[in-house]
């Protein structure tokens, strides 16, 4: 997944030029956006995430308060600016971690099939037995909540799932006749994941990346809901929204406008995705 | 008479990914009359799919009828509404598959899936649907018709599902019939038994009906009349015979020529004889699929005891029935499925069984070239890397050397140096399966195992490649391991043949035996099943043939007896299916592997005895239309 191989597409021939649909361009703003808030959010937050500044519960948007006050008077927009980067960057940082350790081991498993599928599979089945919340529940008690036991949990919960789906998809390309003329040859392990499966399976293997993203975020909200996730006065938007869940009769910015923030960068994602051209496209075609 | 059906002006265009729109279907005009069995023949691409589709109303994703109208009982078939198609589809028109066995829902039984389009359209009561569906049965000589419909997809061989699919097209009794390649997928001694059913059915009935197919000798034998296509366009139409008599379009004649291959072995016929050391040598192999028992045979036994040898610079050619286990064979050489038993030596020193455990220098002296080219390629790398890995993996060529050296093999394989910037996606089926062959070729082997290299490909495109590869034989003494399920194309390009049949060879010797009889009772069935290009071909095949190939599925005898025993005309119960045949050396030279004796064969009425001075007949008809 070299971004110079785009690129010599581009170069080289003409007719395969990659060209993102306008619906991707929309889902590539949304995320950069986000990405970006994330990066600076922060440092252009107007006020401190938790001064109070209003004398308002609840209060409506104004001009001092663009998006308005919370349950406790605070300002909901540099909330939402400062917790960018715990949505993002935590559930960015576990789900990369996830693929990254059941990607490999899915495919290597396809790879090597035998002994070791068998035993990485069975493995990973009895991981995925146990209930997601509930493993994280215990974990966070035993370690305490902190952004890097949040990371790895999650990352850990997703691992199962991840190596899951790219051990089949895997495994189908494995069965092709290149794989077989490659193994012929006398093609190790290493060079048949990389040259051989990975870009094959680039597009269905990214939906999937984004995918567990969208869950990443709703479990760690989900945490936070519980209150284990984020420690205030810092917030995700999951804690945002659980925490002004009193505002809802009245239909308070303070709500609505975190849920918003997950909304888009979930709908963001999902656009990009399903709208990657050629190989990175996620029905496969080439 | 009115005809059926009166196609004027039909035009069907298609987009590309680019959002360009192409012609596939040009101005195409013809009628069939009642009771006429119409042929559209082309190769892949011609549109004659397309055409077929079109009668019914329907375009395919990303095509559309353009224009042009489709005369049907009266009516502009094109101005129907979708639910007036939807009433005509499976009623008055039907439609008859290539694939049998994805054409069936696995999950149901056959004869509620038989008259399924008699439901839909509520043509008859259950109870009449039902027995008339096994009327057909009996019609399409299946074996036990009142109770085969109780059956699911699995549990019947292709060329049954074949006839089953026939029977639910003709269920609601419709008007006009389309086959679509109705028996490409299928054995050659299957298709024989299938295409004799069909052409009684048709005609006792009077079946209106369209036959697509690219396979000229097929048609030949079905046909009233034959239209040839070629990019979306009618080339030429005629009565059958004068077609395969009288071609007037180019393109008819090479159609014509390019069914019945040029014999192309030309290796010299002393470089055989010399004692030089066999290339490869395999020695009573056994090999399978599954974990290995006690005595070391595994759980499904695919090759039992087959051995060859190939000479520096020859081709042995392997013939086999899908499930022969000649694929098996490939794999089992080049490591990719260690044998069970047996030895593989590459010359003359012994391989280990697996890839795996094979020295580089040993892998880069078997290459394997696969049949479906459309997956021997990784569609992720460009031609340029596809094949520089070979020469940078086997030669350590890198940079400059290994560029010039990628061009040189396009050269090699007849393709432009600037392919190598191309994608496979890019390529057409031909050219991937050149660049299959350049790979190969990269590593500088001394054998190449051709696994149906042909098989996918149009007869003029395969004829192109088994040129390229008996000149590459010329140009660098490549020796080649040949396996295909067709005759005609081993006896073009092969010095010697093996024919194997549910894993066992029955027959080994070399091409000009194969010409002489005796020959083992398999090898008779599968010569005489072979479609000649000539009329009445079918007409005249002898009744013993038929029995034979009728016999149903080929099974790997468990233990030692012969598995041919089954379909075999001139068994001997008691002993053949008790003790292992022996193998005999007949006096032409080839090997058999028979309990009767040459003298045995020579004397009993052996299937194609009746059938030889039809043969003879026969080639002479098709020398003097191709000349």
């Amino acid at each position: 997944m070299k971004n110079d191989q785009t690129i010599t597409v581009i170069d080289t021939s003409p007719p395969r030029r990659l060209r993102l649909p306008v619906a991707g361009m929309v889902g590539a703003g949304i995320i950069g956006f986000w990405i970006l808030i994330a990066i600076i959010g922060p440092y252009i937050a107007p006020h401190e995430v938790g001064a109070l500044v209003d004398d308002d519960l609840f209060g409506h948007m104004r001009w001092s308060l663009p998006l308005g006050s919370d349950y406790l008077g605070r300002d909901v927009l540099s909330r939402i600016l400062v917790g960018a980067r715990y949505s993002i960057g935590a559930a960015g940082a576990a789900t990369f971690l996830a693929i990254l350790m059941g990607g490999t081991l899915g495919m290597l498993a396809a790879v090597s099939r035998g002994a070791i599928d068998m035993a990485l599979s069975r493995f990973f089945d009895a991981l995925i037995s146990i209930p997601s919340k509930m493993s994280a529940l215990v974990v966070i008690a035993a370690l305490g909540s902190s952004i890097p036991v949040l990371i790895s949990t999650a990352a850990v919960i997703y691992t199962p799932g991840a190596f899951r789906i790219w051990r089949a998809l895997a495994v189908n390309v494995n069965e092709l006749d290149f794989v077989e003329v490659a193994r012929a040859r006398g093609e190790g392990t290493h060079y048949l994941i990389r040259e051989e499966i990975l870009p094959n399976i680039a597009g269905p293997v990214l939906t999937d990346f984004g995918l567990r993203f969208v869950f990443a975020v709703l479990l760690l909200s989900s945490l936070s809901f519980l209150g284990l996730g984020v420690q205030p006065p810092n917030a995700d938007w999951g804690s945002l929204v659980r925490e002004n869940i009193d505002g809802l009769a009245g239909g308070a910015p303070a709500v609505v406008m975190p849920a918003a923030a997950i909304a888009t960068l979930t709908i963001g994602v999902s656009l990009l995705i399903d709208n990657l051209p050629g190989r990175w496209s996620s029905t496969g075609e080439h | 008479m009115a005809p059926v059906i009166k196609v004027e002006n039909l035009r069907v265009t298609a987009q590309d990914e680019c959002g360009r729109t192409n012609i596939i279907v040009k101005d195409v005009n013809f009628e069939v009359q009642p009771g006429e069995v119409v042929a559209l023949i082309g190769e892949s691409g011609s549109g004659k799919t397309t055409i077929a589709l079109s009668l019914m109303g329907y375009a395919r994703s990303g095509a559309k009828i353009a224009g042009g109208r489709i005369a049907f009982g009266g009516r502009d078939l094109l101005e129907m509404s979708s639910r007036e198609l939807a009433s005509l589809r499976g009623r008055d028109v039907a439609y008859v598959p290539q694939s049998a066995a994805a054409s069936f829902n696995p999950a149901r039984a056959l004869l509620k899936q038989v008259i399924e389009s008699s439901e839909i359209h509520r043509v008859m009561p259950l109870a009449d649907a039902e027995a008339r569906a096994i009327s057909l049965f009996r019609e399409l000589v299946l074996p036990n018709p009142e109770h085969i419909g109780d059956r699911y997809p699995h549990q019947l061989s292709g060329g049954q599902l074949q006839r089953l699919l026939a029977a639910m097209a003709l269920v609601t009794n419709p008007k006009l019939v389309i086959f679509d390649e109705p028996t490409t997928a299928l054995d050659v001694t299957t298709q024989i038994e299938v295409l004799r059913v069909f052409k009684k059915a048709i005609k006792e009935r009077g079946t209106t009906a369209i036959y697509v197919s690219h396979d000229l000798a097929v048609v030949a034998q079905m046909a009233d009349r034959i239209i040839v296509l070629r990019d979306g366009a009618i080339r030429e139409v005629d009565e059958t015979g004068r077609i395969l008599k009288e071609p007037k379009n180019d393109y008819t004649k090479s159609l014509l020529a390019a069914a019945e291959p040029r014999v192309r072995a030309a290796t010299d016929e002393a470089l055989r004889e010399t004692s030089a050391q066999p290339v490869l040598e395999v020695r009573s192999v056994d090999a399978g699929y599954g974990a290995l028992d006690g005595e070391g045979s595994p759980a499904l036994t695919v090759l039992r005891d087959v051995s060859l040898t190939i000479k520096p610079g020859t081709t042995l050619g392997v013939i086999g029935e899908s499930g022969s286990g000649k694929s098996t064979l490939a794999r089992v050489i080049a490591g990719l499925l260690p044998a069970a038993r047996g030895e593989v030596l590459l010359n003359g020193e012994r391989l280990p069984r697996s890839a795996a455990q094979r020295t580089r220098d040993q892998l880069r002296r078997i290459q394997i070239v696969f049949q479906m080219a459309d997956t021997a390629l990784n569609p992720a790398r460009s031609i340029g890397r596809i094949l520089g890995r070979p020469l940078e993996f086997y030669h350590g060529l890198g940079g400059d050397k290994r560029r010039r050296r990628v061009a040189e093999l396009l050269d090699m394989v007849r393709l432009p140096a600037t392919m190598a910037e191309r994608y496979p996606s890019e390529l057409s089926g031909g050219q991937k399966q050149r660049v299959n062959l350049a790979r190969a070729l990269a590593a500088d082997p001394s054998l190449i195992l051709c696994d149906e290299v042909t098989s996918a490909l149009d007869t003029v495109v395969g004829a192109a490649i088994l040129d390229l590869l008996a000149e590459l034989q010329r140009e660098i003494g490549v020796a080649y391991l040949f396996i295909s399920h067709d005759l005609s194309t081993v006896k073009a390009v092969c010095d010697e043949v093996m024919i194997l049949y549910a894993g066992q060879m029955v027959e080994h010797g070399s091409r000009s035996a194969l010409h002489q009889r005796p020959l083992h009772p398999y090898s008779e069935l599968l010569i005489a099943s072979v479609p000649e290009l000539r009329e009445g071909w079918l007409d005249g095949i002898s009744e013993s043939v038929l029995k034979e190939a009728s016999a149903g599925v080929a099974l790997p005898s468990r233990g030692e007896a012969c598995s041919f025993f089954n379909r075999c005309s001139v068994r001997i119960p008691g002993r053949c299916d008790v003790e292992p045949p022996p193998l005999r050396r007949l006096t032409k030279g080839a090997h058999i592997r028979c309990q009767r004796t040459e003298q045995e064969l020579v004397q009993l009425p052996a299937v194609a005895i009746q059938k030889d001075e039809e043969r003879r007949v026969g080639t002479g008809t098709a020398k003097t239309v191709a000349g």
